[in-house]
């Protein structure tokens, strides 16, 4: 865990971590060691006639005392980091971060609408959580960051991004069948590249970081598709010859023009290969006009299956 | 003696069969129910575990669906929980051993304890019925967490019954031991006479009277809201779900010291024992289950520090947190001292018990981390908080109930189990259980979410390794009681004293007659005499 931290909390709270583990484990060492050694030297055969000793005031005294002494300094190590968390310098940018089954979506304070975030390096954000359904928990292992997205209130976190990378995030609380599949990215670019990408159109991350994490766009086989089509349970709600179900036909979908809504607001896409991925990875992120937010992962599908799936959508033509 | 031993064994007595066993009111019969019943869901839960560690083996779909691994998760939890880890060492070995070692012929109220043995049983079979039944198992995970658990399709309301059922059992068992605690103790058995096993119960059973209430209402709450919408805790009708996580708590906490302080008590009967001399610190030992006890009952939002609770509720809670943790130190260090010119022998039950202290402390030691504000908010909620309390209740409280049921074994059936066997099943279920829990603390610092169907690909490796280890850890849980079960059948006769122990239980024959004691014995003296002429 002390590698791969990538924000100003991640060396706080790697601190704080190491600072414990560094005592606990010298204390079960000690202990351990102790226990060996004295079952050791006073076994049955080494010594046949123990000894009654009931009590020792001062070492009683001196193993409550220390242990009582480096118990507060963790905490007190803890709280002053924890502090630090607590407290949001003014120019933070704010992002309103929505959880809901069983997707993340991200509103900035222009008004652009993600389901992943993007993040300007060694710039504060405040994320704002509120969740319209269930408890979720918003957590990104790389920044040492969480926090519960609670119905009913608005939950914040801070932190400041230092590394420019793309970052996992999580649900940490259990919110239903998918909620090991309620995943999104943060991306961490350059300011120049943040800005040129927050004042445009895009809503899909900058492509340079994106491509850089998936090692590039994969190849994908129509007929692997089909076999994922059938093995997945994609046909349960999606046809192939353009009769609707729960979900849009795949029947010449590719490449046309769709309506959707994103976090409340429709917005126009065209079928692409990202739009695809997107929807396998996050459903309920923009969802068709017209289609209810149905669409369940149990199946993950790898990126190989989604670019497979993607060529077999290719050819229906 | 000669008489003592001329007596009937206590299962001999009275009616014999099935019938004999559920309705007879002897605490030893009882507490044999109460053992049969629990070791059968431990194993189940077990199993459950094990299919869940091989789900893992495998990103994506291995063996089940996200719907049949959500219902696994929640099941080996509300089984390991409420059917074999909080009721366990009070249930077995309270019930057997508590009237027997303050010099009593029963508990304060036989009847009663029968019945809190039916509500356990009727509590499991409701919780059981809740599969089969209207949506199906529930997914919520063992603390049924509003909103979620009042939206979800499956049988949530039955699930929550059957707990709700069970707390009586809970109940009942702690007002009868602390009835009985003050009542019934043995002439000249003053309090400070006591051993520490009855000590640790007695600090239990009060928590069991004054916590299992809020968690009883709590769940009548829940039911309510699920069936009637009454809007206390599902805030799309004006309700809070953080007041359930406080109520859901303000017991769930304090139960983990319900799961712990017998096991902690156990462990100071058995260490004596086989060191063949008087326990280090006795008093310490007894006064900090009584801190445990009071200081346990502050400390329960330490499981909601990432809720949205103010900066001052944290702070006060993770203060009160680490304070908590003096006593456990306490305890430990007096064990270890324990052992300083002792002589020893490493029997079953003692490795068992040695094992019970190292686990525990790394248990506990994790704990810290979890109580350090800046360090909670990265591993909350994912596989580090998993290993934690597995260290502390499988590797505390099972291992202690492992250690004692080794060490109290031949008392209990009048049998002798191959020592032999008991240790080299010891080497598999040690070693397969620090590589799964050890092997689950880094996963969760490194970012594994806990009660997740699937992984990313980061965490693939740790994954495989520590369902490896779940294979070593139930190999060597099998033969463990496997061992056991031989022995209960075929094993050889148990003297009434086969280790040497000084506590009123070894004065007795194995296994004991009815109402334990022909003549209540007179006690003069604090207990653990081992060696009285060389006491310095």
């Amino acid at each position: 865990m002390f590698f791969g931290g990538a924000s100003d909390v991640s060396g706080r709270v790697d601190a704080v971590f190491l600072y414990i583990a560094a005592l606990t484990a010298a204390f079960l060492v000690f202990i351990t060691a102790l226990m060996i050694y004295f079952v050791v030297k006073y076994s049955r055969k080494r010594n046949p006639n123990p000894a009654d000793i009931r009590s020792h005031a001062w070492l009683e005294v001196t193993w409550t005392a220390i242990p009582l002494v480096l118990f507060l300094s963790m905490f007190y190590y803890g709280w002053t980091n924890y502090h630090y968390m607590r407290s949001v310098p003014r120019d933070a940018m704010v992002v309103k971060v929505t959880g809901r089954q069983w997707a993340w979506s991200f509103s900035y304070p222009n008004g652009k609408g993600t389901s992943e975030l993007v993040l300007a390096v060694r710039r504060p954000v405040k994320l704002e959580f509120t969740s319209p359904d269930v408890v979720h928990g918003f957590y990104i292992p790389a920044f040492r960051v969480k926090q519960d997205v609670v119905p009913g209130q608005t939950n914040w976190t801070w932190f400041t991004p230092e590394k420019e990378g793309v970052y996992d995030i999580e649900c940490t609380v259990i919110c239903g069948v998918s909620h090991s599949y309620m995943l999104s990215k943060v991306h961490v670019v350059p300011e120049e590249r943040f800005k040129a990408w927050y004042f445009s159109d895009a809503v899909e991350p900058p492509a340079e970081t994106a491509e850089a994490a998936s090692g590039g766009p994969l190849a994908g086989d129509p007929d692997r598709g089909r076999l994922v089509y059938a093995g997945k349970a994609c046909a349960t709600c999606h046809t192939l010859d353009g009769a609707r179900l729960v979900g849009p036909s795949w029947k010449g979908l590719y490449g046309s023009r769709e309506t959707v809504v994103t976090d409340g607001k429709e917005r126009p896409v065209t079928v692409d290969d990202t739009y695809i991925a997107r929807s396998i990875r996050a459903p309920g992120a923009d969802v068709v006009k017209g289609y209810p937010p149905a669409m369940v992962l149990p199946h993950s599908l790898d990126d190989q299956e989604v670019a497979d799936v993607v060529a077999f959508l290719k050819t229906l033509k | 003696m000669s008489a003592a031993s001329a007596a009937k064994p206590y299962f001999e007595e009275g009616r014999r069969g099935f019938l004999g066993w559920v309705t007879s009111t002897d605490h030893k019969r009882i507490a044999i129910l109460y053992l049969v019943s629990m070791v059968t869901f431990f194993l189940v839960a077990v199993a459950l575990g094990v299919l869940m560690r091989i789900e893992q083996l495998t990103m994506g779909q291995t063996i089940m669906k996200p719907t049949t691994y959500n219902a696994l998760f929640t099941l080996h939890g509300v089984i390991m929980i409420f059917l074999f880890v909080l009721p366990g060492l009070p249930a077995v070995f309270g019930n057997f051993f508590l009237p027997i070692l303050i010099g009593a012929r029963d508990v304060a109220f036989p009847r009663l304890n029968l019945l809190s043995w039916y509500f356990f049983l009727a509590g499991a079979l409701i919780a059981v019925a809740s599969l089969f039944t209207g949506g199906g198992p529930p997914d919520t995970g063992w603390t049924f967490y509003v909103p979620y658990s009042v939206k979800t399709g499956t049988n949530v309301t039955l699930a929550v019954f059957g707990a709700f059922v069970l707390g009586f059992s809970s109940i009942l068992t702690g007002l009868n031991f602390v009835t009985t605690i003050h009542r019934l103790r043995a002439p000249g058995m003053t309090w400070f006479r006591m051993p520490l096993f009855p000590w640790s119960l007695y600090a239990t059973g009060w928590v069991q009277i004054l916590a299992t209430p809020i968690v009883g209402i709590t769940l009548v709450l829940l039911i309510l809201e699920r069936l009637f919408h009454v809007g206390i805790f599902d805030p799309a009708i004006g309700g809070d779900p953080v007041l359930y996580q406080h109520l859901f708590w303000i017991y769930s906490h304090p139960a983990v010291y319900i799961m712990i302080l017998p096991a902690m008590g156990a462990i100071s009967e058995i260490i004596p024992t086989f060191a063949h001399r008087a326990i280090f610190g006795y008093g310490a030992i007894a006064m900090s289950s009584m801190a445990i006890a009071g200081l346990g009952s502050l400390v329960w939002a330490h499981h909601m520090f990432t809720s949205g609770l103010s900066d001052f509720s944290v702070l006060v809670f993770s203060l009160l947190t680490f304070l908590v943790a003096v006593p456990s130190a306490i305890k430990v260090f007096n064990w270890v001292a324990t052992l300083y010119r002792g002589s020893i022998e490493l029997t079953a039950a003692m490795l068992y018990a040695l094992s019970f202290i190292f686990l525990f402390c790394i248990g506990g030691l994790t704990g810290l981390f979890n109580g350090a504000l800046a360090v909670n908010v990265h591993i909350h909620d994912t596989y580090f908080i998993v290993g934690h309390f597995h260290y502390v209740m499988f590797g505390g409280t099972g291992f202690a109930f492992f250690a004692a049921l080794h060490y109290w074994f031949p008392k209990m059936t009048g049998r002798t189990f191959s020592e032999r066997f008991a240790k080299i099943s010891w080497a598999p279920l040690f070693f397969g259980f620090n590589v799964l829990y050890f092997g689950m603390l880094v996963l969760g610092a490194q970012g594994m979410p806990r009660r997740y169907y699937d992984h990313l690909p980061q965490f693939h490796t740790g994954h495989v390794v520590i369902t490896v280890g779940s294979w070593f850890l139930s190999l060597g849980v099998l033969m463990m009681f496997g061992n056991l079960l031989y022995a209960a059948f075929r094993g050889g006769r148990a003297e009434a004293n086969p280790w040497g122990g000084v506590t009123l239980e070894w004065t007795l024959p194995s296994p004991p007659p009815a109402e334990n004691f022909e003549t209540v014995p007179t006690i003069t003296a604090p207990p653990y005499q081992f060696n009285p002429e060389s006491a310095p």
